[in-house]
């Protein structure tokens, strides 16, 4: 008797909802933990970048418009997709990372979780960050936060778990993104992407890159229309300053390398670091 | 029959300038070791005083100075302690406002009803503001990732100020950074640096200790070494787009903290149902304030056909009654330009504007033969393809756009690098609610502009700069 | 001493015809007062308190006192009023300042209808000017064939200038043809025998009108109605005038010669007492309508103790020392 013969999935990049495959038709091999052949993962062009970001900005005005109640359901229905698919999950953890299962399922458990409490701050941020000003005049004075824009973001190594931690704070706010997958680790962001595509998050939102950092990373770091860099994932000091330099040109938000324990409860600051604050005046009078 | 005010100028006896003034570092004015530069009041060209231009190894000593009081006073200081200092700096400011008032309008140029009833006013409360936050710090930061801990001061900040609001620049970035118990070094703009070094005697006469506050005198070069020196944790920036980029790329792959408060090329936006008397005053006040030397500024009036020609008319009318000249007059409305080097580049963008097919409007007005001086100035018919329309004049020159739909006008306010401010001109409620929510600018005045107040947070969105002053918002730029 | 030059060119059919569509119905009136731009409170305040800062000094002052004395409406209107009094008031607005023949007179004397004639007398040929308050002054609560007597009655004594008080009750009830069409009755009332007619002040008592976006409505409406000058308040009601409310009442008449190339006054009456404000006043009529407005014509101080202090800071500005109460006249 002969075994059936896995059909195995093509790993492709995710932009504007679709899986298209790079334009630059590269690829690259994924290895698994322990050296072998796992697949290869599209190398992602500054030109699939380039498309990436023109999806993430037009995805902007859609999404940053939709009310916090309803992009804090779409993270939520996130998580309840992720949950439903979290045997595969652990198992792409188990193969690509080499962790253990006990660890594989941690890290699913808290990606999940991490998620849910993300949908939760989506309509509670405002409260929290803005607010009234009392200012010494007949005016109503209001400070409320609104998202950055497009931010483009280098994903840590834990392609779950750290995808999840960069990724989730800043749509749950209405920013748009364009994601660097860990490279070593891509596939199980794409698996993601399925999840995200299939979870009620409009296209465009998220956008996932797989391939080169330090060759996608500088396209990002100079575009003119990101708003914002999320350098969590860069490793690598020198290619760290090379890209706050370049995101400096029109002056993004820049968050920069470092990465805090991923299975603590996360501070604010990862969501509001890609939130602008505005304060509108009105005179009150008769 | 015609009613001629007379002069009434404010008397220049009460301040005292000094023929020159060294650094003030370490709660002692001291010789610097660069060259020196003057001073000039630009309404007369007069010089006013020699100021000492700090070098490298002047801002060395004075971070030193910054850190050594950081480290063994300020940051052990209690809150409560802090703010009482704070609180006396501002009693002093109130005592000294007049002072204030007239020697400022003498560096910069602008009117002294402008230092009287805005800067000088503002700034003390600016510090009384803050004062008051200083033993509350563990309310500044909600959500910090402390676990619970109170937020930490990060150290010593370096602080680069512009001239157009010099004094009040000076409080905006001082109170918060000393309430959350940073010390700084701070460098005045190399056109008006006398209230700075006036403010470091308030300093003085609260008894500050010293190295709290550091006040470093000169130009871009002195700028550079303070934000590039190793020892400065926080650099805090208020100034030109460009030189916010050249700061933002020159910390990059630094631990140093920054924030940057930028230019701005803000749509004031006029609707047909607007309160159209006071929607005009709101166009004059956000382009001729303070001679339009304003970061905020309403510099691209965007107004609805069906009442452009109305709008355009009646501000004309309006502009007639402007009254400019001597600063120091207290029915001056529009004073001196601050520098001749901004003179000529408001002259340049104005006249490529005329080139561009700009119809150029000013009224009639007799300009003083010496100093720097430019009357208030629209461009009718300008789109956004324009200069003028995009590039920042940062003077007294407005251009006038129309616009068809709200959309239109939220599609043209947008359209720009920068992200300030905006302003919004109509009686209806819930479209000030809408266009407020879709512009993308940092503060929006509707049915006002131009309004300041400590307690609400000011700064930009995209290249606009980030960061927020004023409010609880102000405390994020300095604490951890 | 000045001479009125009574220039307002004739009001009543020409102007009526120019609105004649927007006074058509109380529907085609009401559109026509609230399609006018609203005003800010806010805003429309601190404009005022700016012009508010403006430094007059040494000659500018000078003038501006002279010229405030000009436009005085010299007032006494109380339920104690005599013969005596009044008499006492003319002399007074002859000549404020009996030591100076160089001082000027008011503009007016502003008195209750049953004074006219004893004022008339006392003023004689001095050009100084008398008006009388009529249609039920203040409150205005009187049928209006008694608003028209009490209007009538004065004209024929001889006033030369009818200070009437809008209905507020119908104006904030929303009737406001009704306010209109009494306007152009009284307006009619104030036709002399002999073709003249004495001018029409229209009193809002803003005090109670309490919102600006009343105060323009109001003023259009006289204003089309036929009104020479459109006047704040009548004294009785807190606030009376106010600065930010006699601006309002500047553009709305700077906005109706836009309109119509016409004329009209305004009179801000109650509560200025003091030189500082008058001159407060006087720059807002500067800055707000213009130059033409300064003029007794077309802009009054509805006063009474406002006169003395004028005349103490004309003093001051003659000697150079502060005068006191002693040195003006109490009448």
């Amino acid at each position: 008797m002969s075994a059936r013969l896995d059909v195995k999935k093509t790993y492709k990049l995710y932009i504007d909802g679709e899986f298209p495959r790079s334009e630059s038709g590269r690829s690259y091999v994924v290895a698994d933990a322990k050296g072998g052949f796992l697949a290869n993962a599209s190398q992602a062009s500054r030109k699939d970048a380039r498309d990436a970001v023109r999806a993430a900005r037009s995805a902007f005005g859609g999404w940053s418009g939709r009310t916090a109640y309803n992009r804090g359901q779409v993270v939520y229905r996130i998580a309840e997709v992720l949950e439903s698919r979290r045997d595969q999950f652990e198992a792409e953890l188990r193969s690509s990372e080499g962790v253990t299962p006990a660890k594989a399922r941690t890290f699913v458990d808290a990606a999940i979780d991490r998620l849910v409490w993300y949908a939760g701050w989506a309509d509670k941020i405002a409260q929290v960050v803005g607010g009234a000003n009392p200012v010494a005049g007949p005016y109503f004075n209001h400070s409320a936060p609104e998202p950055s824009g497009v931010i483009a973001i280098i994903a840590p190594a834990g392609p779950l778990l750290g995808l999840v931690s960069v990724v989730a704070p800043v749509i749950t706010t209405g920013n748009t993104c364009v994601v660097i997958a860990s490279e070593p680790h891509p596939l199980t962001a794409i698996t993601l992407a399925e999840v995200m595509a299939t979870s009620d998050l409009p296209g465009g939102v998220v956008n996932v890159l797989t391939g080169s950092v330090a060759e996608i990373a500088p396209w990002l770091a100079s575009h003119s229309d990101v708003n914002g860099i999320d350098l969590t994932g860069v490793t690598d000091p020198g290619l760290g300053r090379t890209l706050e330099e370049a995101a400096a040109e029109n002056l993004k938000r820049v968050r920069r390398p470092g990465l805090e324990d991923l299975l603590a409860t996360p501070a604010l600051d990862r969501m509001t670091k890609f939130l602008e604050t505005k304060t509108v005046w009105h005179p009150m009078g008769l | 029959m015609t009613f001629e005010y007379a002069p009434a100028p404010e008397s220049r006896a009460i301040v005292d300038i000094k023929p020159s003034y060294g650094l003030f570092i370490d709660g002692e004015f001291v010789d610097g070791h660069g060259k020196s530069f003057k001073s000039i009041s630009p309404s007369t060209e007069e010089v006013l005083a020699e100021v000492a231009e700090a070098n490298d190894a002047d801002v060395d000593v004075a971070v030193k100075a910054a850190r050594r009081a950081y480290t063994r006073v300020w940051s052990k200081m209690s809150g409560a302690e802090r703010g009482k200092y704070l609180f006396r700096i501002a009693r002093i400011i109130q005592e000294r406002a007049r002072e204030f008032a007239v020697l400022e309008s003498i560096d910069n140029g602008k009117p002294i009803k402008e230092t009287r009833d805005v800067d000088i006013p503002l700034v003390a409360a600016h510090f009384f503001y803050y004062a008051g936050w200083a033993d509350k710090l563990a309310y500044a930061l909600p959500g910090n990732g402390n676990n619970g801990a109170d937020p930490q001061p990060l150290g010593v900040a370096g602080q680069v100020i512009p001239w157009n609001f010099p004094l009040l620049m000076l409080a905006w970035k001082i109170a918060p950074a000393l309430a959350c118990g940073n010390t700084v070094v701070l460098k005045p703009a190399e056109t008006t640096p006398l209230t700075a070094l006036l403010f470091a005697e308030v300093c003085q006469q609260a008894d500050l200790p010293a190295g709290v506050v550091n006040i470093l005198t000169g130009a871009g070069e002195t700028g550079r070494a303070i934000v590039a020196h190793p020892g400065v944790d926080k650099v805090a920036f208020t100034g030109s787009t460009d030189v916010g980029r050249a700061i933002a790329k020159s910390v990059a792959g630094t631990d140093k903290r920054v924030t940057l408060e930028l230019g701005g090329k803000a749509a004031n936006i006029v609707f047909d149902d607007a309160p159209l008397d006071q929607a005009i005053e709101g166009i004059v006040n956000g382009i001729f304030f303070n001679q339009g030397h304003v970061c905020c500024a309403g510099s691209r009036l965007l107004v609805q056909e069906s009442v452009a020609d109305e709008v355009i008319a009646t501000l004309k009318r309006r502009m007639k009654t402007l009254r400019v000249g001597d600063p120091l007059d207290k029915n001056t409305d529009i004073g001196a330009i601050n520098s001749a080097e901004q003179l000529a580049k408001i002259r340049e963008l104005s006249d490529i504007g005329e080139a561009e097919g700009a119809g150029r409007w000013s009224p009639a007005c007799d300009l003083p033969q010496t100093g720097f001086w430019f009357p208030p100035t629209i461009f009718t018919g300008v789109s956004q393809a324009h200069r003028i329309a995009r590039e920042e004049i940062f003077g007294p020159v407005l251009s006038i756009l129309t616009f068809r739909t709200p959309k239109e006008a939220v599609e043209k306010a947008n359209n720009t690098p920068f992200g300030l401010s905006a302003g919004i001109w109509t009686d209806k409620g819930s479209r000030i609610l809408w266009m407020a929510s879709q512009l993308r600018a940092g503060v929006v005045w509707s049915n006002t502009f131009n309004r300041f107040d400590p307690a609400s947070p000011f700064g930009g969105y995209k290249e606009s700069g980030y960061g927020r002053e004023g409010g609880r918002h102000g405390l994020e730029a300095y604490l951890r | 001493m000045t001479t009125l030059k009574a220039t307002a060119p004739p009001v009543g059919p020409d102007r009526l015809a120019a609105f004649a569509d927007a006074t058509a119905s109380e529907s085609a009136l009401r559109r026509f007062l609230h399609g006018l731009p609203g005003v800010d409170q806010v805003g429309a305040e601190q404009r005022a308190a700016a012009l508010g800062t403006r430094s007059i000094k040494t000659t500018a002052k000078a003038f501006a006192l002279d010229l405030a004395i000009t436009m005085v409406d010299l007032t006494t209107l109380e339920g104690m009023d005599t013969h005596g009094k009044v008499k006492a008031l003319c002399a007074k607005a002859m000549h404020p300042d009996p030591t100076d023949p160089g001082c000027p007179s008011t503009a007016a004397v502003c008195v209750y209808p049953d004074m006219v004639a004893t004022a008339k007398r006392a003023l004689g040929s001095s050009g100084v000017h008398v008006a009388a308050v009529a249609t039920a002054f203040p409150s205005g609560r009187a049928a209006l064939d008694i608003k028209l007597a009490d209007t009538a009655d004065a004209v024929e004594a001889g006033a030369d200038e009818i200070d009437m008080v809008i209905d507020r009750g119908a104006f904030l009830s929303g009737r406001y043809l009704e306010v209109f069409e009494e306007i152009v009755a009284v307006r009619a009332a104030c036709a002399r025998p002999d073709g003249g007619h004495a001018h029409l002040k229209v009193i809002f008592e803003t005090g109670e009108l309490q919102t600006y976006d009343n105060v323009r409505r109001a003023s259009w409406l006289a204003m089309m109605a036929g009104a020479h000058f459109i006047k704040t308040s009548t004294g009785k009601v807190q606030p009376a005038a106010t600065l930010p409310v006699t601006m309002i009442m500047l553009e709305a008449v700077r906005d109706f010669r836009e309109a119509t190339g016409q004329m009209v006054g305004v009179k801000p009456a109650g509560g200025i007492r003091h030189s500082k404000d008058a001159i407060k006043y006087l720059v807002t009529v500067n800055e707000i309508a213009g130059e033409d407005w300064l003029d007794p014509d077309w802009f009054r101080f509805g006063a009474s103790t406002l006169l003395n202090d004028l005349l103490m800071q004309r003093s001051k500005i003659k000697t150079g020392h502060y005068s006191g109460p002693d040195y003006v006249t109490l009448d």
